[in-house]
């Protein structure tokens, strides 16, 4: 007995170091091909990054070589000049791309977000018509910006609005543009707020009105904000709508909300100074450039800080 | 598990109390005395059919739910237990295609009569969930919710500590009534779930398994506040678990899915309604003494 104890320690011992090499080879032995094409395939991704990055590097250092000598508070505080490039600005297209984020803001967030509203928490889904609206915005948030501006000028600034060239015809205009995806940005925010949250308000004698305005709605905010923010900077940027709605590339005086005198913008201010073949004036849009680029990253970072802060985990 | 050797004594005891006070506390107004049960019920339903979308899930249920009693439903997944729950207080409203047919009275009122708000309803009829879903806000909001809704102001401070006490909370979350409630334990959020339900003074409290998320200690901590709940509200809970159903309550239905062979369909219909320890020890039908045995289900 103690015999025969005593002999299978040692083979045991040795059965289990068996094991345990086998095993390790196996967790080893990886097939060399393996390992080629997981490195040239994460070498192809690498490299899509990095043409998607050198974009956007290309365009910050072209501006940053040719529009730095210009940045001064001159840039900000004085009105274009033909004649004194080393003394004009973007005062009117600053004051004017301030105006119309005001305007597109008052109209994008009542009607984006009424929109969402009702799309996710009141529409029946099984309705085909309900169908037909959602496969409509997803399609007009890819419509180009120039069809939303032949649209402003045939129905806004003239047809049934008829505003004229106003600032507020630009607004209304860019709002439209924006809209949709303030609209889609709103669902998914309102769609992530859990349906137990819904149903637990009900179960307390709320009504659909009081679940949605206290608990839904407050628990959507900060998806819905980042949206906002993100289509204002779509807005902000868009230069193509504003040329049709009367954005005049040249005024020197501050643009008013009804003013029929004309306004600017500001990519529409740089896309003149970029036209004229002074060198001057290259760098001063160049300098717009970088004044663009600093509000939309900061907008952009903004929306992505306030995405992350407020993420509810459900 | 050494607790279920000491629950039911624990359980019986305070039903027996409960029962004696209940039985006191009977308004003649209340009293019908009509049907097998020797207390006022709460619920009367009579062949009662849930459908969605014209499909039965449930069929040809008729039963009264006593007042100040736990009544446990069980049965099989898919018997139609959660639905059946979810009609006692309109929550199957809000499924477009779900339809009601029979009829179901709430203290001789009929729940689904042409003038009933069905928002009315759930104040009268609350209800905790499966799985614990405080709202993302404070501890306090959380409680304040429901009398704010319901347009009050003054005295939010003493009816949350009122209803954090009755579900047994209080004590755990006094000094952090502003923290946020995902904070809280699945258990301890299951209890603010139940004590926002009863900051709304219900008259019922509709319970859909109301454990099955939470950890034994968690579990038994909710199954004492169920007898404790009993003496001043009416509780259904529907429970995968028959020990819990045995320990916590005083009348059980059984519920079994019904197959038509012919039509390829399936039902819901109630096998056996009675005294809990009747329909544990000494059921009636085969099935039932089957199910809880644990043969079949």
């Amino acid at each position: 007995m103690t015999e025969a104890g005593g002999a299978s320690a040692p083979r045991n011992r040795l059965a289990v170091a068996g094991a345990r090499a086998t095993t390790e080879a196996m967790l080893r032995n990886q097939p060399r091909g393996d390992v080629i094409r997981n490195t040239v395939f994460a070498g192809l991704l690498l490299l899509a990054v990095v043409i998607a990055l050198a974009g956007l590097l290309a365009l910050i250092l072209q501006a940053l070589t040719k529009g730095s000598s210009v940045i001064s508070p001159d840039l900000v505080n004085n009105p274009p000049s033909t004649a004194f490039p080393d003394k004009a600005g973007y005062r009117p297209a600053i004051i004017g791309s301030l105006q119309l984020i005001a305007g597109v803001l008052l109209f994008i967030v009542p009607v984006g977000v009424g929109a969402a509203l009702y799309l996710e928490e009141y529409a029946d889904k099984s309705r085909w018509w309900n169908t037909v609206i959602e496969v409509n915005i997803q399609n007009l948030a890819a419509v180009p910006s120039i069809i939303y501006g032949i649209l402003g000028l045939a129905f806004i600034v003239r047809g049934p609005l008829d505003l004229g060239f106003i600032l507020v015809a630009g607004s209304l205009t860019l709002a439209l543009l924006v809209l949709p995806m303030v609209i889609i940005a709103s669902r998914e925010a309102l769609r992530a707020v859990p349906d137990s949250i819904r149903q637990g308000s009900l179960a307390l004698g709320a009504t659909e009105w009081q679940t949605i305005r206290r608990q839904v709605l407050p628990a959507a905010i900060p998806g819905i904000a980042t949206g906002i923010i993100l289509a204002v900077s779509r807005a902000i940027g868009e230069t193509a709508p504003l040329l049709l709605v009367g954005a005049t590339v040249f005024i020197t005086f501050d643009p008013t909300p009804f003013g029929s005198d004309g306004y600017s913008a500001m990519p529409v201010q740089i896309f003149n100074y970029a036209l004229r073949p002074q060198e001057e004036f290259q760098a001063l849009a160049a300098a717009g450039i970088i004044v663009m680029l600093v509000v939309l990253l900061a907008m952009n970072s903004f929306a992505i800080w306030l995405r992350n802060r407020y993420e509810q985990r459900w | 598990m050494a607790g279920d050797e000491i629950r039911p004594e624990a359980a019986r005891q305070a039903r027996e109390d409960a029962a004696g006070r209940a039985a006191i506390a009977v308004r003649p107004e209340f009293r019908t005395g009509a049907g097998a049960l020797a207390k006022e019920e709460v619920f009367e339903l009579k062949g009662i059919e849930v459908l969605y979308a014209g499909v039965s899930a449930v069929k040809g249920i008729s039963m009264e739910i006593g007042r100040n009693e736990v009544t446990a439903l069980i049965g099989p997944s898919g018997c139609g237990k959660s639905t059946l729950l979810r009609c006692l207080n309109r929550m199957n409203d809000l499924i477009p295609s779900a339809e009601v047919r029979g009829e179901l009275l709430y203290r001789g009122e009929d729940l689904y009569g042409p003038t009933v708000d069905p928002v009315q309803v759930r104040k009268l009829i609350g209800m905790v969930f499966q799985k614990p879903n405080p709202f993302p806000k404070s501890i306090y909001d959380n409680v304040a919710f429901g009398p704010r809704i319901l347009g009050r102001k003054e005295g939010l401070d003493e009816t949350v500590e009122k209803a954090l006490r009755g579900a047994a909370l209080w004590d755990e979350v006094k000094d952090r009534l502003g923290d946020n409630a995902f904070g809280l334990s699945g258990g301890q959020q299951q209890r603010l779930c139940i004590a926002r339900c009863i900051a709304v003074e219900p008259e019922v409290i509709l319970m859909d398994e109301p454990c099955s998320a939470l950890d034994p200690i968690s579990t038994g901590k909710i199954e004492d506040l169920m007898i404790e709940l009993k003496e001043r509200y009416s509780i259904v809970i529907v429970t995968h678990n028959m020990q819990q159903a045995a320990r916590v309550s005083d009348r059980t239905a059984f519920l079994m899915v019904e197959l038509d062979a012919t039509e390829h369909t399936r039902w819901g219909r109630l096998v056996e309604y009675d005294v809990t320890e009747k329909i544990f020890t000494n059921p009636t039908d085969k099935r039932t003494e089957d199910y809880v045995s644990g043969k079949v289900g």
